[in-house]
């Protein structure tokens, strides 16, 4: 199994335009500037990767006898970037809905589903879908994410308004289990608009809200219930399996849409309720709220998916001042968050080629993001949101030996990106792929601004 | 518009610091308390503190001259859909009530702003009439540029919709679909039949009751030191329990007389009362027995025809219900029609010969007493809630606009800053869009990532001027 798959792996990799993916045991970075983000920026240092680790970093650091040695003199090595929020590693079933990448029960579950009649009937329910069982290296965006600069992420099945459980992976690997740092990490929550009569419950934002709570709710009377059962099983009924609430139960976080100003209110709001650590994602309409966030003390994920004057709608219809304002300011929230000390990372949010994610991130800089913060919000913020920066984020002896090393500052225009280091293992990716013609775009991932479906309405 | 979204201001603070308002030499309709000419109104810490005819300004206090100007109570609309985010209703169920329109108030609709510019300060804000038992309801005051929880109307009783004919039973909804959904299937939903609506009604006030007793013995079993599994606690039934404790009002969408008695023969029997008929166009012929019950009614002024159900209307329905002796509101259903609620009421003179104070009544004191705030809100009384209007002409007349609007003792609109300010806000319009366009010039097509077919700025109904 393994040998034939190998060969295919380096195939693709090699056919998409991407150099050869090296395994050396040890491989020493000599004499490059180090950005560690967690501590010293080293003009002048050497990184030693040894095992899938970083073993020793400093300008003092030996470069030992074993190594594969790189010339670093005139690149910069930063860590590895982290996709706050991503779908990365795992087929889309979007597309599939009976085929492409979705395996048979998936698509199965999408098509036969039964119109649901209630939040009994656990409408749009994924939550026990595990990212950590989904993910394979065989996805052609890791290539691209790679050339951006990625080499982890932290990632969610993509269906339904309870998703599943997401993974922290890293994104190369023999096999998708390789690909697996943490898991699980949290549950995305997304808010689904099946409009009128079409689909079942819930088909409007409140129904959604209102499935989001009683689920809860439901998880709280579960797990009493399953205490007082434990307690004492002879002669009580047992309580019903239910693997909406297995999977909720699991989730160390919730992940909630909060795109415009009045979605961050109402999710301040209601997160609460859930009892769960949680955190926002969107935000591009957080310019409006940046001291209430503040105050709020919860990390945020925000969208490097800058809205953009519709490209395909009437040339002749004039955008309001509201959306005028949010395409002009959105790009400047991570710099107004981390001015205001928010904790907060970035998500790729559908961006997915090189030369988009780099533009988007540019974008960000030039309002007001110091480069610093930037790189912090694409690493140690990421990590430290989902609890692994002992494991990641920063470079550092001990930490997995994901680099990503550059000719010039990162997010500039000329700037290259010479080797990834993804779990130790050493990729070059093609200059094409960073600024040529991007691949073809995802989908925006829905929740924060799903888009609104007709409604008849009734009044 | 502007963009008002401003930095938030503690809920808790909304009625302090406002400041000292003394209105004069306008003439007063306080609706509930005759007309005052030539009348001033004290305004401190959100309240109306003193009216009449000889009063004089503190020293501390902005002095509005009212000269020629007409003062009146804020409008209150009973029936509103304005600031739902995401869909009036929940309509893939006959019985919804575990949604709640709370959750999902949007304070950045531009109609907030449109409606207050009509004079209006309080709004019903309502579940659509999809099925027989709706979402439930929330009053909130046109606090504009508040957030949602700041537009609650404190203390306020919440509600829940119920709709009784032709809506809930899904007639002229066409499997096939129709309108903007042609050719997008609905798939058939209980109940097809007036019998079936108020079956729906009937099952769940029984489950709801069930319901009740199920949490009043594990209560009583945890009180004896017992630890039983607790029952599921369900959001859809909470509210109906609600409303058996009369904790909850049922604002119930009903055209005719038979369904109108039909509501009031199950509350008998169920055990509840409901709080305000809406619509309610035949309620002219049972106007006895809604008062017998204690309801009251939300109408039109001479809106009808538009199905069925609507055909055996009278533009004096408001009227003949009032004489015998209902509480009788004239409401909007409408983002339009919400923001000159004055003329609406202005209509019952006309056709049912109302006097003045009878005709605000419905759009000011009536509705507040339809939704158990007219100890607060409603009339220009000493104690109640500064919400007021300062209209130019007489506010029954179709010339008259609005000039300024108060809520809380905080001024809220003002007609003539609105219009000094239009320059400069197009101005500022014109800079972004001037921006944009040199940024990215029109005709240059990006490829790759982000051909977003779902821009949430192309797609939100709720973003201004998108309407």
């Amino acid at each position: 199994m393994k040998q034939a798959f190998l060969p295919l792996f380096l195939g693709l990799s090699l056919a998409a335009g991407e150099g050869f993916a090296q395994s050396h045991a040890t491989v020493a970075i000599k004499d490059a500037r180090v950005i560690t983000v967690s501590g010293e920026e080293w003009p002048k240092a050497t990184v030693v990767l040894r095992d899938g680790l970083i073993s020793e970093v400093g300008a003092a650091a030996a470069v030992p006898a074993d190594a594969w040695v790189i010339d670093g003199s005139g690149l910069t090595v930063y860590p590895g970037f982290i996709d706050g929020m991503s779908s990365w590693g795992i087929p889309a079933p979007a597309t599939a809905r009976g085929g492409g990448g979705a395996t048979g029960a998936q698509a199965a579950a999408t098509t036969t589903e039964p119109r649901a009649r209630g939040p009994e009937d656990r409408p749009q329910t994924f939550s026990y879908e595990r990212a950590a069982d989904l993910v394979t290296p065989t996805d052609s965006r890791l290539e691209s994410a790679r050339a951006a600069g990625f080499t982890s992420a932290a990632t969610y099945p993509t269906r339904g308004i309870f998703q599943g459980l997401g993974a922290m992976i890293d994104l190369a690997g023999e096999r998708g289990r390789d690909m697996v740092i943490v898991q699980p990490i949290g549950q995305e929550i997304a808010f689904r608009q099946g409009g009128f009569g079409r689909s079942g419950f819930p088909g409007s934002l409140m129904g959604n809200i209102s499935y989001v709570r009683q689920l809860f709710l439901d998880l709280d009377q579960y797990e009493q219930a399953k205490q007082i059962y434990a307690a004492n099983p002879t002669g009580n009924r047992r309580p019903e399996y239910d693997h909406a609430l297995e999977g909720l139960a699991e989730s160390p976080r919730l992940l909630l849409p909060a795109e415009q100003v009045q979605q961050i209110d109402r999710m301040l709001h209601f997160a609460p309720e859930l009892k769960k650590p949680y955190v926002l994602y969107g935000l591009h309409e957080a310019y409006e709220r940046i001291e209430a966030l503040k105050q709020a003390k919860i990390p945020l994920l925000v969208s490097l998916k800058w809205p953009e004057k519709p490209r395909e709608g009437d040339p002749s219809e004039v955008s309001s001042f509201r959306e005028l304002t949010m395409r002009e300011k959105a790009p400047s929230v991570p710099g107004m968050l981390a001015k205001a000390g928010v904790h907060f990372a970035f998500y790729s949010d559908g961006v997915e080629s090189a030369a988009d994610l780099k533009k988007a991130l540019k974008k960000a800089l030039d309002d007001g993001l110091t480069r610093a913060e930037a790189i912090r919000a694409l690493t140690l913020s990421a990590a430290e949101i989902y609890g692994v920066a002992d494991r990641m984020g920063s470079i550092d002896k001990g930490k997995i030996a994901n680099l990503v090393v550059m000719k010039g500052d990162a997010f500039e225009d000329k700037t290259t990106v010479e080797y990834v280091f993804v779990d130790g293992q050493e990729f070059h990716p093609s200059k094409d792929l960073q600024q040529g013609p991007p691949a073809g775009g995802g989908g925006r991932r829905p929740g924060a601004a799903g888009p609104a479906t007709q409604n008849e309405e009734l009044q | 518009m502007k963009n008002r979204i401003g930095v938030l201001a503690a809920g808790l603070a909304l009625t302090l610091n406002a400041e000292t308002i003394f209105i004069r030499n306008a003439t007063v309709m306080t609706v509930t308390k005759g007309t005052i000419q030539n009348g001033s109104v004290l305004i401190q810490d959100g309240k109306i503190t003193a009216i009449g005819k000889n009063l004089s300004a503190p020293a501390d206090a902005t002095v509005v001259d009212a000269s020629g100007k007409f003062l009146t109570p804020g409008i209150i609309d009973c029936h509103s859909h304005t600031a739902i985010e995401g869909g009036v209703n929940e309509g893939t169920v006959s019985d919804s009530s575990m949604v709640n329109i709370k959750d999902v108030l949007d304070p950045t609709d531009i109609n907030i702003y449109r409606e207050l510019a009509g004079g209006l300060t309080v709004m019903n804000v309502l579940h659509g009439s999809a099925n027989a038992i709706g979402g439930q309801t929330v009053v909130a005051k046109l606090r504009w540029g508040k957030s949602a929880q700041e537009m609650l109307f404190e203390g306020a009783t919440p509600g829940i919709k119920f709709a009784l004919g032709e809506n809930p039973k899904r007639q002229g909804y066409p499997a096939q679909g129709f309108g903007l959904n042609q050719g997008a299937a609905q798939e058939r939903r209980y109940p097809g039949t007036r019998m079936g609506v108020e079956e729906v009604i009937r099952q769940s006030f029984i489950e709801a009751k069930i319901y009740q007793a199920e949490w009043k013995a594990y209560n009583e079993k945890v009180a004896r030191g017992e630890h039983p599994i607790p029952p599921r606690k369900d959001l859809r039934l909470d509210p109906l329990v609600e409303v058996l404790e009369g904790k909850r009002y049922v604002h119930a969408h009903c055209y005719r007389s038979d369904e109108i008695l039909m509501l009031i023969r199950v509350a008998d029997e169920m055990g509840f009362k409901i709080r305000t008929f809406q619509h309610v166009l035949e309620g002219y012929k049972v106007a006895k027995e809604i008062a017998a019950h204690g309801a009251g009614a939300s109408t039109f002024s001479d809106w009808w025809s538009y199905k069925i159900e609507a055909y055996d209307a009278s533009p004096y329905n408001a009227a003949i219900m009032q004489k015998k002796g209902v509480v009788v509101s004239l409401n909007s259903d409408s983002d339009e029609l919400a923001r000159h609620l004055n003329l609406e009421a202005a209509k019952t003179m006309r056709y049912g010969g109302l006097s003045e104070d009878e005709a605000l009544a419905m759009v000011t004191i009536n509705p507040a007493k339809q939704l158990g705030i007219d100890d607060k809100v409603g009339s220009i009384e000493v104690g109640k809630s500064a919400d007021l209007v300062l209209f130019d002409k007489h506010p029954l007349s179709g010339f008259s606009k609005p000039q300024k609007v108060w809520i809380d003792g905080h001024e809220y609109f003002d007609r003539e800053k609105e219009i000094e300010t239009r320059p400069e806000f197009e101005k500022k319009k014109k800079a972004l869009q001037d921006k944009e366009a040199a940024a990215a010039p029109p005709g240059r097509r990006r490829t790759g990532a982000g051909t977003g077919e779902s821009n949430p700025t192309a797609t939100n109904p709720n973003w201004e001027e998108a309407r």
